[in-house]
C-alpha cells in the first residue's frame, strides 16, 4: 500500500508544478508525468485494461498539446478579478469537502467491495460470453449499452471538433472562404 | 512550424520511423484482435493505431501521412465503425434482444471465441482510430487569422 501513497504524492507534486511553471513546455511535461503516475497506480491496483488505455490516451494528448498549442500565440485572458475567483474556488472546495466527507462514510472499506451483481458476472461470465478477459465480457456483453453510449459520445465529439474548426465555420461576416485541402 | 508540417523532421527521425511505424501499427492490431483474451480491447488498440499514423505525420509531414490515410478514408472508417457497432447490436434481434451474443461462443482462451465481442472490438477500433487521427490532423493544421498574413 505504501507505493500507492508515494505515487499519489508524486502526482500531486507534478500537478502543482504543472500549474506554477511559467514555461508551457515544462508544464506540459509535468502533466505527462502525472498521467504516467496514474497509469502505474492503476497497474498497482490490478487494472491492466484501464492502465493501458490511460497510458495510450495520455501519449496522444501530450502530442496534441505539444504540437497544436505550444508554438501558437494563443490569446490568454488576464482579468483582474482574482479576489472573486479565489473566493468562488475556495467556496466550491469547501462544499466539495463537506459533501465528500458525508459520502465517503457510507462507502465500503478499501479492498472490500459489495459484490452483488459483480459476483454473478465473475461466476458466469466465462460460460455465458466465452471471453476470458472479464473486462471485455462486461463492457461488450453485459454492459454493452454503456459502450454504445460512449461510442456515440466520441462520434459526436469528433463531429463537433471538425465542424467548429473547419475554415468555413470561422469566417467573418461577408467573407468568402473557399474550402481548400487543409 | 509550418516547414515541419510540410517536409517533416531530419533524416535520422525518418529512418527510425520507417523501421518502427509498421511495428506500432501491428501492435495496435494485435491489441484489438486479442481484446477478449488479454488486457487491451477496442479503445486502446484504436488509439495505438491512430498513434502510428500520428508518428508518420510527425516524422514525414502532412502530405505523406494524408496520402496513406486521406480525409475521405478517415470519415469513411469513422462512420463505418459506428454503423458496424450499431448493426452488431441490432443483429441481436434475430435471437431475441438488443446486444444478444448470437454467434456461438467457441472454446475459451482461443482467438476465435466469445461470439460478437471481437467483432465489436474491431468496430470500436476503426471508429476510435479514425476519429482521433482526424482530431489530431485538424488541431495541428489549424491556422488563425493573424498567422495566415505572415
Amino acid at each position: 500500500m505504501i507505493e500507492l501513497y508515494v505515487l499519489l504524492i508524486f502526482m500531486i507534486i507534478g500537478a502543482i508544478i504543472a500549474i506554477e511553471m511559467k514555461d508551457i513546455l515544462s508544464s506540459v511535461i509535468a502533466v505527462g508525468a502525472v498521467g504516467l503516475g496514474l497509469s502505474i497506480a492503476l497497474l498497482i491496483l490490478k487494472a491492466p485494461d484501464v492502465a493501458i488505455t490511460q497510458l495510450v490516451v495520455e501519449i496522444l494528448c501530450l502530442i496534441i498539446l505539444i504540437r497544436a498549442t505550444l508554438k501558437k500565440d494563443l490569446p490568454f485572458s488576464t482579468t483582474g478579478r482574482w479576489l472573486l475567483n479565489t473566493l468562488i474556488a475556495a467556496g466550491f472546495i469547501m462544499v466539495f469537502l463537506f459533501v465528500a466527507i458525508k459520502a465517503f462514510k457510507d462507502l465500503p472499506e478499501f479492498g472490500y467491495p459489495i459484490m452483488r451483481v459483480a459476483d454473478t458476472y465473475l461466476k458466469e461470465g466465462l460460460v455465458k460470453t466465452g471471453a476470458s478477459n472479464f473486462v471485455a465480457s462486461v463492457i461488450l456483453d453485459f454492459r454493452a449499452y454503456d459502450t454504445l453510449g460512449e461510442a456515440t459520445v466520441l462520434f459526436t465529439a469528433v463531429i463537433g471538433v471538425l465542424a467548429i474548426i473547419r475554415r468555413i465555420g470561422r469566417k467573418k461576416k461577408d467573407e468568402v472562404v473557399e474550402e481548400d485541402d487543409e | 512550424m509550418s516547414k515541419e508540417h510540410d517536409k517533416g523532421m531530419s533524416l535520422i527521425v525518418k529512418v527510425i520511423t520507417r523501421l518502427t511505424v509498421g511495428l506500432i501499427l501491428l501492435f495496435g492490431i494485435y491489441i484489438v484482435l486479442h481484446g477478449h483474451v488479454s488486457p487491451g480491447g477496442g479503445f486502446a488498440g484504436g488509439v495505438i493505431i491512430a498513434l502510428s499514423f500520428v508518428h508518420l505525420m510527425l516524422a514525414y509531414g502532412k502530405d505523406v501521412a494524408l496520402k496513406k490515410l486521406p480525409k475521405t478514408a478517415m470519415s469513411f472508417f469513422e462512420s463505418m465503425g459506428a454503423i458496424l457497432f450499431l448493426s452488431i447490436a441490432l443483429l441481436g434481434f434475430t435471437g431475441g434482444y438488443f446486444f444478444l451474443n448470437f454467434i456461438s461462443k467457441g472454446e475459451p482462451f482461443r482467438l476465435f471465441s466469445a461470439g460478437t465481442i471481437p467483432l465489436s472490438n474491431i468496430a470500436i477500433s476503426l471508429k476510435v482510430g479514425a476519429g482521433l487521427f482526424a482530431i489530431f490532423v485538424v488541431l495541428v493544421l489549424l491556422k488563425f487569422e493573424w498567422e495566415k498574413k505572415e
